[in-house]
Parts: structure tokens; sequence; C-alpha cells
């Protein structure tokens, strides 16, 4: 295993009180493996996996429970050490590449910077690697676009960029928050492709957050669906979407446009609105939005099962 | 790279023009009052102001009035002074130019470096005890008038305190020119660059405070983290270079100002004969034509602070340039 959480719990203190905005996620990732992180916004996707990369920076955050990559436990770890493995052998993309690069440097220096914060070599060196990078993440003319500015990019080939900068120290893990979300779909698919190339080129694992169900339909090995700071599914993506347990998975497939047979009137919805993380029910997070709520679901929070593919839920995961 | 300079110049010599021409306006043409009389001075004699009329142009158009006065500026120098009988003009306003330059890029310079050194320093121990003081340190500086620090550095420099080793070295009031005595030049002008640029660095320090801190917030320093990069360098190579670009806003607005004679209370506290001094006097006689001469040389600097200002900007940001 390459990433090991372990009921990993991250609050927020706040003037209202304790904000816990992960609960108890525990995952693995294997070399090699992309694993799909699904959920509305808000649901924690995002703050788990920045305390994955001790980029919580946020003095009133408390992360306790367990990180461990390659065996090494990063919670507590130094900063001056996790700043080592980050860049170098966890790498992140974020969601919008108009806003994620220095408005005031060229990307080739911006990306040299990083291999040469990470590797001894000359700047000529470095500048020759970033040649070959943007190459790779299919620039049509790497060299010139080396002595480019951000601003002078369109939106796509600054997330190429991006990606080109995470790539640049070949991480063992890569981390993409959202990459897609604020590109039009057809940039969206020729970045999902290089997603899957780099994978196959580098073997680095990947976490891919989103909230796209097709995206990790057509991205993810594995699926982890959260719902306000707890993993409330997770399996393989053959499982979840042929025989998702869930019912909030269930939901949130339901409400894919289908491509085949005749159009819906009008799209299937969830109702209500994800709970506030002040507020959260005494029981399952989900119940007041369930179509198939009944009596347990107010007196507990439902566990997730062991298996590999499991749920949190009082009614489906029963066998 | 050369065409938008060019087009600056072109810009930069209309904008004067402009200036030169309202300038002008309100002094010569204001209905009812006669420029000859106020140039001729109280009390002048119907010979002295038949003379002036003549001299400038009084009895012609009035483009040609604004023309005989630019000549007398700019071409011919010998703009004279009635208030102060015989007075060169223009040669008084260049000998006051060095010591107003003199006194304002020393004090730009001390207030550049220390304004950096606190913004930077407070910005990166935000909210500690360090950052507090500093910062209250900037508010204090801020509060205390320019002439008021002046007469007390005065006061503990020549009088109280000039017998002790701590202040022995300073010599009395007054310029002394930088091709005569360097060193001289440089003591003398100590106490007046700390006066000048106290105000500034404590406005700059926080300014940089503030701007350093909204760009800590920004989404490519959390990139910066993510590349694993120092705090220090995520803090001097990010944030404080994208926040320099507001800085170098405000210092050409500012400097530009104290070139073109707002340095004045310095001036006088400290006996500089400067622009802000040569202007300050002729207002109080109503010395026309040195009035007309100083704020044409005031707008001038202004001018060309800002357009200093647009060539560094585009240095500092890229966005500028292909927009």
């Amino acid at each position: 295993m390459i990433l090991s959480v372990r009921d990993l719990k991250v609050s927020f203190r706040t003037d209202d009180g304790v904000v816990r905005a992960i609960d108890g996620v525990s995952f693995d990732l294997a070399e090699g493996e992309i694993l799909g992180v699904v959920g509305e916004s808000g649901s924690g996707k995002t703050v788990s996996l920045l305390a994955v990369m001790g980029l919580i920076t946020d003095p009133n955050a408390v992360i306790e429970g367990s990180i461990r990559y390659k065996g090494r436990e990063l919670v507590g770890l130094p900063a001056s050490e996790l700043r080592l493995l980050r860049g170098n052998e966890i790498a992140m993309i974020f969601q919008d590449p108009m806003t994620a690069l220095t408005p005031v440097y060229t990307i080739g220096w911006q990306i040299a910077e990083q291999i040469r914060a990470h590797q001894r070599i000359s700047k000529a060196a470095a500048m020759k690697r970033v040649e070959e990078l943007l190459a790779e993440v299919n620039f049509p003319n790497p060299h010139e676009a080396m002595s480019r500015y951000p601003h002078q990019l369109s939106g796509g080939m600054r997330q190429r960029a991006v990606i080109a900068m995470a790539l640049s120290c070949s991480p063992a893990l890569l981390v993409a928050d959202e990459p897609t979300t604020a590109l039009d779909v057809t940039v969206q698919a020729g970045i999902l492709d290089l997603v899957r190339k780099l994978r196959a080129t580098h073997n680095s694992a990947v976490v891919f957050i989103t909230h796209d169900m097709g995206v990790v339909s057509e991205l993810a090995d594995r699926v982890m669906v959260m719902y306000a700071g707890r993993i409330v599914e997770r399996g393989s993506r053959q499982d979840l979407f042929a025989d998702s347990l869930h019912p909030y998975t269930r939901a949130l497939l339901g409400s894919i446009p289908p491509l085949t047979g005749d159009k819906p009137h009008r799209l299937p919805a969830i109702p209500g609105s994800p709970p506030s993380l002040l507020r959260l029910p005494k029981g399952c997070a989900f119940a007041p939005r369930c179509p198939v709520r009944y009596e347990p679901c107010d007196l507990g929070k439902p566990v997730l099962g062991d298996g590999s593919h499991a749920a949190a839920c009082f009614r489906t995961a029963q066998p | 790279m050369i065409y938008p300079i060019l087009r600056r110049l072109a810009q930069m010599l209309f904008v004067m023009f402009g200036i030169s021409v309202i300038v002008f306006l309100i002094f010569f043409a204001t209905p009812g009052a006669d420029p000859a009389a106020r140039i001729a001075g109280r009390n002048a004699s119907p010979e002295v102001l038949e003379a002036v009329r003549h001299s400038f142009g009084f009895d012609r158009p009035l483009y040609v009035q604004y023309a005989l006065m630019m000549q007398k500026i700019f071409v011919t120098g010998d703009l004279t002074s009635f208030v102060n009988r015989g007075w060169k003009v223009v040669p008084a306003v260049l000998d006051s130019i060095p010591v107003t330059l003199s006194l304002v890029f020393g004090a730009a310079a001390l207030w550049v470096v220390f304004s950096i050194l606190i913004g930077v320093v407070a910005a990166a121990t935000r909210d500690s005890w360090l950052d507090k003081l500093l910062m209250a340190l900037g508010l204090l500086g801020i509060s205390m008038p320019v002439y008021w620090v002046g007469e007390v550095m005065n006061l503990f420099s020549q009088s109280r305190y000039h017998d002790t080793w701590l202040f022995s070295w300073v010599p009395p009031l007054g310029y002394v020119n930088f091709s005569d005595d360097p060193k001289g030049w440089f003591l003398a002008l100590v106490i007046p660059w700390i006066t000048l640029s106290i105000l500034y660095i404590g406005i700059y320090g926080r300014v940089l405070r503030a701007a350093i801190i909204e760009s800590m917030q920004e989404d490519y320093i959390r990139t910066a983290r993510a590349k694993g990069l120092s705090e220090t360098r995520i803090l001097l190579r990010h944030a404080l270079r994208t926040s320099l670009i507001a800085f170098v806003t405000l210092f050409g607005l500012d400097f530009g100002a104290l070139v073109g004679g707002s340095a004045l209370l310095t001036e006088v506290v400290f006996g500089l004969q400067g622009i802000g001094k040569l202007t300050y006097d002729a207002l109080q006689s109503l010395d026309l034509p040195m009035i007309m001469a100083t704020v044409m040389y005031a707008s001038m600097f202004v001018v060309i602070a800002n357009a200093v200002v647009d060539f560094v900007y585009i240095l500092l940001d890229p966005r500028v340039k292909t927009s």
C-alpha cells in the first residue's frame, strides 16, 4: 500500500463551536491505482486530501488519526520533513487552473522552481526537463510555451502546465482535486486521457476528487463516496455502478441524464440539501433526505462495513 | 518594447502641455485680475507696469502671451521676478532641484528598504507580538507630524544633546553640495532623510503587510506549498513579488508629489532651499513668475514619476505588457 489512511478526523474550531469536517475516514491506495472520491461540495473530499498533503494551514484545524505514506506516519511529521515529500513524492493538481499559477512568472520558471526545490540540478538541465514535461502533457510547442506567462494560456493549457508541474519529480502519488471542473467538456476529455496515460508511464497512484459521476466511471479503479465528512460507500467501479448499496450513491447515479431510452421530463434530484456540519443529525447524516429511511436511521450512525464493497447504511448494507 | 515607451513619452509631453496651458490660464486669464499688476508687485510705478505689460505681451492675444511665457521658462530661461527685483527665476529653480532630489531620493531609499522589511516581517509573523509591535510603531510613525518630528530631531541633535557622542557629528542646518563635499552632503541629510521617511515607512509597511497577507490566501500560494517550497521562498518569491505591484503604484504617486514640492515642511524645518521652500516663499510674496515656474517643474516631475512607475509595472507584472 502506498497510502493508508486510518480513522482520519479533521475538525475546525470556529466561533459557533467545533466543526468536524472529516469524521473517521479510512482508505487504502495501492501503487498505480486510481481512486475516485465523489461527493457534493462540503462533503469533505478536498479537506481529507489536503490533510494528506499537509496543506491545511488553518491554525484552528485539528487533525487526528493516521496517514501512512509508504509506511511512514505523516500526521505530526515536522513541516520541514513533510515539505520534502510534497511536490516530490506526493503532488497535487488543483481545481482552478486560472488561479493556481503565480501570475508574474513564466510557466517554465515555475516548473523549474519545483524541480530545483527537490533535485540538485543546474538551471539549464531543469529547463531541459521542463521542455520534456511540457511535451509529455501534449503542448504543441513546448519550447515556446516555457516562456509563456499563465495569462497567455487558455484554461486547458494552464491545467496541462499544472499537471506537468505536478509530474516534474515523478511523484508516486498524485492528488487531483477536481482538475476538470473548471474546463469545458472537450478539454476535460483530453485531461482525463492525460491522467490515464501518466498512470501508465509513471505508475503513479492517483486520487481523483470529483463530483462528476461520468468522470469517475471513465477513470477510477475504485470509488469512495463521501457525505457530510464520512465515507458512505466504497467499492470497485463495477460494484458501485452496477450494484450500488447506499441510497445516496443510487440517488447520485439516478441524477445522471440517461443516454438511451425515453428522455425523462425532469431529472430526478435529491431533495433537500446537505446538513450543516454544525448541526448534524444524531443518526445517519443522510437520513433527512433519504427515501428509504426507517427508525434505526435516527438512533445511531451507521458504520461502514469491512468488505471491499461496503456501505454505511442500516437498510442496504445488511446481507 | 520600443513602441510602448515612445507612446508613453508622447503621452507625457501631451499631459505636460495640458498642465502648462491650465496653469497659464489660471494665472494670466483669470477674469477681473490684471496679471501685469500682480507680476509687478505692490506699489509698482506706472513705468514698471508698462514694462511688464510689454515684456509678457499682455497687449497681445492670449496665445502669444502663452508662447512668450513658455519661451521665457524653457528656451531663453530669462524669466525675471519683479517682486524680488531682477531675480532670475529659472536658475533659482535649477539650483533648488538638487536639494529636493537629494532629500527625496535618500528618504525614498530608506522608506522602501525599511517598509519592505517591516511589511515582510509583520506578515510572516502575523498576529504575533512582533507583528503587533511593528504595526503599532507604524501607526505611531504615521501619526507624528513631520514638522514636529523634525523640530524634535533638531532639538536633540542641534541643541540639547549636540555635544554628546551621539550627535556631535551633526553639522549645522542647511544643504551642502554633493560635488563640494560628499561626506558633508551625507551628514547634512541623514536626519532630514530619517524625518521624512518615518511617515512613509509606517504607511508602506502597513500597506505591504496587508497586501502580502491577502496574496497568501491566493490559490497560487497553495500551489507553491504543494510544490514543496520553503515558507521563506513562498513568502519572498511568490507573495511579496505579487504584492509589490500595489506598493509601486503608491510609491509613484508619493514620490512624484514629494519631488514636486510636498517635502516643503521637511525643507523648512531643516533649512534646505529646495523646490518646496521656493514655492512657499513665492506664494508668500505672490511672486507670479516664480510660482509659474515651480508649478511647471512640479507637474513635470509628477508626470515623469508616473511614467517611470508605468515602466516598472511592465517589469513587475507581465500582464500589463500584453493588454
